[in-house]
């Protein structure tokens, strides 16, 4: 005890003299763990928000009854149900707008709502029936709903559609976004009088699917409670790629970790090797080690903790909007976690420092007393280690061939590019030993000569960090390039599909129908194109309906994968139907296939004639003649158009229709502000993933530096007998600068066509299985110059300041070198 | 307090095994001092670390202060190695991110026996008292020998061994060091055993050995 | 049937006052007394009952949604093949929370509360219910007569547009019990005070009300799975009105009794904080014809108590009316007939002896 307790009192005083090895070594190992606990954080806060909201109301109960179709249901089958004896409890949801900002629209029903619920537990059923029954009623919202809103308790504001609301109230339980209200003002202001979107079975009711199909029929399904919230399920892949980042910045940042340690080890030989001569066991020191590794994790993951919820907290507010924007689904905005989140990433923290520090025990257990100092037989060392490296590396390639050969799914497309990466990463230093040792067969002048061999000298040193510094500048290629030409398609195919000039919803079919009437008057619309829509399911998969009158503008405008020769008489004549690019992947049909989709009194078999692309969206479309669609769904929403306009007098018939009919109009709009408009969305969730690759790089730059930082005191004992032999310290400084910039540029290098590759496996593999749309593959070579710049920048700022050191050595320090034996 | 028998050691190099200790065998009673000489690479550290407790034997045996050395367990031998040895090296072997302050109460603090009263006496007696706030790496190498044995002695060891620990340094401080050394040796009543090639330094201890091929020849 | 002792317009839950909704009474059985007192305020914009209005069949057997609360409400003594004794309760409340509401959809401000029971002289079982009014979860049609709430049904068995309630079925259960009774009824319908006009206290407080004593009952009980088949008398009440108790009362004990020879009693004892409580009650002849009882002509008094619930509830008591030479002591089929609602009360068969032998229900609250 006393031995292990010294021990670490000599362990620890080194840190005492080597402040900034200390310092690497805690801000390597804060980083990684704020890097990866941040996009926990980021993930756990989106996925309790899809849990209160689907709790919110059902409370975890058994289950809940949904139309088998997908949509609402009419409440007589609530009122059916109840005479039957089941105790349900109807809820209807919808979106609606406030201002311009969404929200989310809950009706209940507070006598039926079961006990369990989180809306209903809180608060006294009594409380929430007199609160919604008497005067005015009331609105519930989350404070930071009302918050978001601007609005204060008691407002009343209007919807898009011009309802008004209760009086607002303040309720924690409330879900983020939404706004909840008795079941009857929900229908009076989602305008569905009458409608249901679920029945909530109470908790101890079990539930009976013979009794709902005796009183309800086909038209309800049962979804058992612990059935994954179809939002979830839905944004999978966006976390999953979210995670892949974390992982990717943490192990970043492990490699800062096992180098600082790595050359804290090395500097500690000498005391370790006294610390056995002077009579302490091996078992002592390792646990004294083991103590150090952990106070250091302690602090180091505690920090990078409380970074993580920085960093969470910085980035919260785009990924909302992301998840806002391409699912619909709301996250509360500010960060709210428990303390297993807290542990995780200490347990992480802990993790990566053992992983970083396992070579070091190893080696100290196996440490003879002798005190013996030999001269380092680094030749040997070397090639040992680069047959290591390469061995490790062959054998990552390998496990990423076996995996882009095994799977195709999700994980395996990340296996692929962590292999990959991992495998170019541990061949780097062997290349880079390679070019070196060509060098020095080529040079002539001594001093030549000296630069590349002592360089082959200086890579085992700095190989952690070059290597992170290639895995970085690779994945910003990749993801970089990736996102390019996401743009760049994007681009292009919205302007393929947004033909119409104008796009508008109305009110109500009946004002539909008379905005109609009156547009055939008008001689500057050319075109009246109605785009109802109603939703269904086909599969396990939700899809929207679209239909498409028959129109030139389609055939010539509307872009198709995949198609059908005869497609567009086809799709018009026949029951034929287009399907988007994920829907077809995920049923796995093509163009001839035919499919069974419920409608609303039976099932329509119609042909695929063609595929046409869906860039992001979630839900799979299904697009068929507009006629067919007034004729086999009934509830289609008959209130959104689009127009074709001629250009110049595009602002003109918005005017005229504004003012004509007012609020019979919920939303008009111009297609260059809809392209805007999406193009902002598009740009929205890169920004989460742009941001942590910009982390990632500065990191591996602070790798970069923390290495040649803590290396530039060995680096002195090399240079000095250079320098003593006639070599002048600017000169030396100097091509240390060149060689740490000539790595850096080999790093860049090697990481251009490894970028590639991981752009090809982005677009190829991880896009296609996490959203089910392939983008074509693009390479932009302007790219590639900018990494490389970008590389050198960092090699440069990383080296600076030890060259500088290097350069201003006293004679002094360069002479004790001499009479310390190291 | 000391005694070896029978002591052989060899080693494996590419050349095939080369025998550098082949039945060596001493005693040392307890306050008395031993120098052990010889040729550059005689094998004079080989035996030494054998004594110390810090290498294996092939065979034979060692045995200090009544307990075998070569019978113990690792653990064993470390605890032999903190309480009843010190250690002076030619490579001073301190902690450099330790003061001299703190490296000379070290292997006391170690084995449990930390005493600021004799700690206090062996700075003053070795001089350095006024370097006690000073790392190792700002002292010159006379300073950084004392600061060895002080090391070695504070924790009263039963044995002192020492390595050639003058072997860097020029004559005039190796002469002020010895002095030093043998003055506290006396002082504690520890035994000593000293490897050195200097005929004159070793003529300073009570008796001297030689050590050919492998074998002690008394002078 | 009977009279509801002071303004206890519910013996089973307590009604709203402005302040509190129905609910808050119904939450914890502790404000229940707090809730009676509550009841003691005024509801403006609810009508209130007139002295001299006629009630008409079979328009009155609906509801009245002008009215604060209202309430339908059945117990049945009967008898099993096996030999052995069961009571059954059905009753079918609804309290109109706001006054002048559109009744139609969502918007309908009434709320529908329902308590069944069956009690044997080993078990009590009871279940409770709410709804919703206006979407067609609940609620009341006059004629043909329908009174349901989810699968709780009180519906005549006749097929006539204009059927009343001569011949009604009831049906109830939950989980652990059931039954479905065929009522059919042998007298008339009784009017109780004046013409249906009963004053609940000395301050004025009323409620329309009538009766249907004269029910004999036939059907199944259901406890455990086990069917069995019963047969024997029920009682059927209605009331309505507006207002709520005294001040001062915090609850009551009621007996609805049948006698061997044909007639029926209805009594009520209210209970007071500060005063005596105050008797009431009702001789029913075997043809119909009724006969308001003053209160110094009954005497009620608790014979034993037994512990319920964190209560002391009587359970035997000796009830007289002198100028119908009554005396005799009641004693429950089943002590232990506690409902456990919201609120909660006892209600519960009753058997009694002494100058005359007879069956009936008895129930007391706001212990």
């Amino acid at each position: 005890m006393r031995q292990t307790l010294w021990t670490l009192a000599a362990l620890i005083s080194h840190w005492r003299r080597r402040p900034g090895n200390l310092a690497t070594l805690v801000l390597g190992l804060a980083i990684a763990t704020a890097l990866w606990s941040g996009v926990q954080a980021l993930n756990a806060q989106a996925r309790m928000s899809y849990d209160a909201a689907t709790a919110a109301i059902s409370g975890g109960g058994a289950g809940t009854l949904v139309a088998a179709r997908g949509g609402l249901f009419d409440q007589d089958l609530f009122v059916k149900l109840r005479r039957a004896g089941l105790d349900v409890s109807p809820v209807l949801e919808g979106a609606a707008r406030i201002g311009d900002k969404n929200i989310r629209i809950i009706g209940v029903e507070p006598v039926s709502l079961p006990r369990g619920s989180p809306i209903a537990h809180k608060r006294r059923r009594a409380d929430v029936l007199e609160d919604f029954f008497s005067g005015e009623g009331r609105a519930f919202a989350a404070p930071q709903t009302l918050r978001r809103l601007g609005l204060a308790e008691g407002a009343r504001p209007q919807t898009e559609r011009g309802r008004q609301m209760p009086p607002l109230a303040a309720l924690a339980e409330a879900p983020p976004g939404a706004i909840v209200v008795d079941i009857g003002v929900a229908q009076r202001l989602l305008d569905r009088p009458g409608k249901l979107s679920r029945l909530v079975i109470a908790d101890d009711a079990a539930p009976d699917d013979e009794r709902v199909k005796r009183v309800a029929g086909e038209a309800l399904r049962l979804v058992a409670a612990d059935d994954e919230s179809e939002l979830a399920r839905l944004t999978d892949s966006f976390h999953l790629n979210l995670t892949a980042f974390g992982f990717l910045a943490f192990l970043v940042g492990l490699f800062i970790v096992h180098a600082a340690y790595g050359l804290a080890f090395e500097q500690r030989l000498p005391t370790l090797r006294t610390l056995r001569a002077l009579g302490v066991a091996p078992p002592n020191l390792v646990v004294a080690m083991a103590c150090e590794i952990a106070v250091l994790t302690f602090m180091a993951g505690g920090a990078g903790v409380i970074g993580g919820y920085a960093i969470a907290q910085a980035l919260l507010p785009d990924v909302a909007k992301s998840l806002e924007s391409l699912y619909g689904a709301q996250i509360s905005e500010s960060l709210s976690l428990d303390l297993r989140w807290f542990l995780s990433g200490l347990v992480m923290a802990g993790a990566g420092a053992v992983l970083a520090a396992a070579s070091g025990f190893t080696r100290t257990l196996r440490l003879p007393p002798l005190s013996v100092a030999r001269p380092i037989a680094w030749r040997a060392q070397h090639h040992r280690y680069l047959r290591r490296q390469g061995g490790l590396a062959v054998l990552a390639l390998v496990a990423a061939a076996c995996a882009y050969g095994l799977g195709d799914g999700l994980v395996s497309g990340f296996a692929v590019i962590g292999c990959s990466l991992l495998g170019a990463a541990l061949f780097l230093p062997i290349g880079l030993a390679g070019a070196l040792a060509l060098g020095e067969r080529l040079a002539s002048r001594p001093l030549a000569r000296w630069f590349f061999a002592d360089g082959r000298q200086e890579i085992s040193g700095l190989s952690l960090a070059l290597m992170a510094l290639l895995v970085a500048l690779a994945a910003n290629i990749g993801v970089g390039g990736m996102v390019e030409g996401f743009r760049q398609t994007f681009t292009r195919w919205l302007d393929a599909r947004l033909v119409a000039e104008i796009y508008f919803e109305a009110a109500t079919p009946a004002d539909a129908r008379d905005i109609e009437a009156w547009m055939r008057t008008q001689p500057d619309i050319l075109a009246i194109l109605p785009v109802w829509r109603t939703k269904t399911r086909i599969g396990e998969w939700p899809a929207d309906i679209v239909g498409m009158t028959q129109h030139e503008t389609y055939a010539a405008h509307f872009p198709l994968m995949v198609a059908a020769a005869d497609v567009w008489t086809a799709l018009y004549a026949e029951d034929a139907v287009l399907v988007s690019e994920q829907l077809a992947r995920r049923l796995g049909v093509g163009v001839g296939a035919t499919l069974d989709i419920p409608a609303s009194n039976q099932e329509w078999r119609a042909r695929v004639v063609g595929i046409f692309p869906d860039y992001g969206n979630p839900k799979g479309q299904l697009r068929i003649d507009h006629e067919k669609l007034k004729r086999y769904f009934d509830d289609a929403s008959g209130v959104h158009y689009g127009l074709r306009v001629a250009s110049d007098a595009t602002s003109r018939v918005i005017d005229n229709m504004q003012r004509r009919f007012g609020e019979r109009i919920t939303r008009i709009i111009d297609q260059s502000e809809l392209k805007g408009l999406s193009t902002e969305i598009f740009e929205r969730t890169f920004a989460v993933t742009t941001a942590l690759n910009m982390l990632t790089l500065i990191v591996s730059g602070v790798a970069l530096f923390a290495s040649l930082l803590t290396l530039s005191d060995m680096r002195q004992a090399r240079i000095a007998p250079v320098w003593a032999l006639g070599a002048t310290r600017r000169e030396l400084a100097g091509l240390e600068m060149i060689r740490v910039l000539g790595f850096a540029a080999g790093a860049a290098l090697l990481a251009t066509p490894l970028g590639l590759f991981m752009s090809w496996c982005l677009v190829a593999i991880v896009n296609v299985a996490a959203f089910g749309w392939r983008l074509p593959f693009h390479m932009f070579p302007a790219q590639w110059l900018v990494v490389f710049l970008i590389a050198l920048c960092a090699a440069f700022l990383a080296a600076l300041i030890p060259v500088a050191r290097l350069a201003r050595a006293a004679p002094t320090d360069l002479l004790r070198v001499f009479s310390n034996e190291r | 307090m000391l005694r070896v028998e029978g002591l052989c050691k060899s080693y494996s190099t590419p050349q095939g095994r080369i025998a550098v200790l082949r039945g060596v065998g001493f005693t040392l009673a307890a306050g008395a001092s031993l120098a052990l000489t010889g040729e550059s690479g005689s094998g004079k550290s080989t035996l030494l670390h054998l004594v110390g407790a810090l290498d294996d034997a092939d065979s034979g045996e060692v045995v200090l202060d009544g307990v075998a050395l070569t019978l113990l367990s690792e653990h064993a031998r470390a605890a032999v190695r903190r309480e009843k040895i010190g250690v002076v090296f030619q490579q001073f072997n301190l902690i450099p991110s330790l003061t001299v302050a703190e490296n000379l109460g070290f292997q006391a603090r170690l084995a449990g026996r930390y005493d600021p009263a004799w700690q206090d006496e062996l700075t003053h007696r070795l001089g350095l008292a006024a370097l006690v706030t000073r790392y190792p790496e700002e002292l010159s190498g006379g300073q950084q020998q004392r600061v060895a044995i002080g090391r070695a002695l504070a924790v009263r060891p039963k044995l002192l061994l020492a390595d050639e620990p003058t072997g860097n340094l020029d004559e005039a401080s190796g002469d002020n060091v010895m002095s030093l050394a043998l003055e506290l040796v006396a002082a504690t009543g520890c035994a000593f055993l000293m490897a050195t090639h200097s005929e004159r330094l070793a003529a300073r201890l009570q008796r001297r050995v030689r050590l050919e091929s492998g074998l002690l020849a008394a002078q | 049937m009977n009279a509801r002792p002071g303004n206890g317009t519910h013996k089973r839950s307590a009604v709203i006052s402005r302040r509190s909704a129905l609910l808050l009474a119904l939450s914890s059985s502790g404000a229940l007394a707090q809730d009676f007192r509550g009841l003691a305020e005024n509801a403006p914009g609810f009508a209130l009952p007139q002295p001299g209005t006629p009630l008409v069949f079979p328009k009155d057997h609906g509801a009245h949604p002008e009215f604060r609360t209202e309430w339908w409400y059945v117990t049945a003594n009967l008898s099993g093949a096996d030999g052995a004794p069961y009571g059954a309760q059905w009753t079918l409340f609804r309290f109109a929370l706001q006054s002048n509401s559109p009744h139609a959809g969502w918007d309908d401000r009434n709320v529908w509360m329902a308590h069944a029971a069956a009690t044997n002289a080993g078990e009590h079982f009871f279940a409770q219910k709410f709804a919703r009014g206006g979407i067609g979860q609940a609620g009341v049609e006059a004629a043909p007569f329908r009174a349901h709430i989810d699968d709780w049904v009180l519906e005549t068995r006749d097929d006539s547009a204009g059927a009343g309630i001569e011949r009604l079925r009831v049906s109830a259960g939950d989980g652990n019990f059931a039954y479905v009774l065929d009522l059919t009824a042998t007298g008339p319908i009784v009017l109780q005070g004046e013409g249906g006009y009963s004053r609940k206290s000395d301050a004025g407080q009323a409620s329309y009300y009538y009766s249907q004593p004269f029910f004999t009952a036939e059907g199944d009980v259901t406890i455990h799975g086990r069917k069995t088949r019963v047969s024997g008398r029920a009682w059927m009440d209605r009331e309505w009105s507006s207002q709520p108790l005294g001040p001062d009362q915090k609850g009551w004990d009621w007996f609805a009794l049948h006698f061997d020879g044909g007639a029926k009693l209805m009594l009520y004892r209210m209970r007071s904080v500060k005063r005596v409580p105050f008797l009431f009650g009702n001789w029913i002849d075997d043809n119909g014809a009724t006969s308001p009882l003053i209160s110094e002509d009954i005497a009620i008094e608790p014979l034993e108590t037994i512990r319920i619930a964190d209560r002391d509830m009587p359970i035997g008591w000796r009830v007289r009316v002198g100028s119908r030479g009554v005396d005799i002591k009641t004693q429950p089929l089943n002590p232990r007939s506690w409902m456990g609602t919201d609120p909660a009360y006892w209600e519960g068969p009753i058997r009694f002896s002494g100058s005359h032998k007879g069956e009936g229900y008895i129930e007391m609250t706001g212990y």
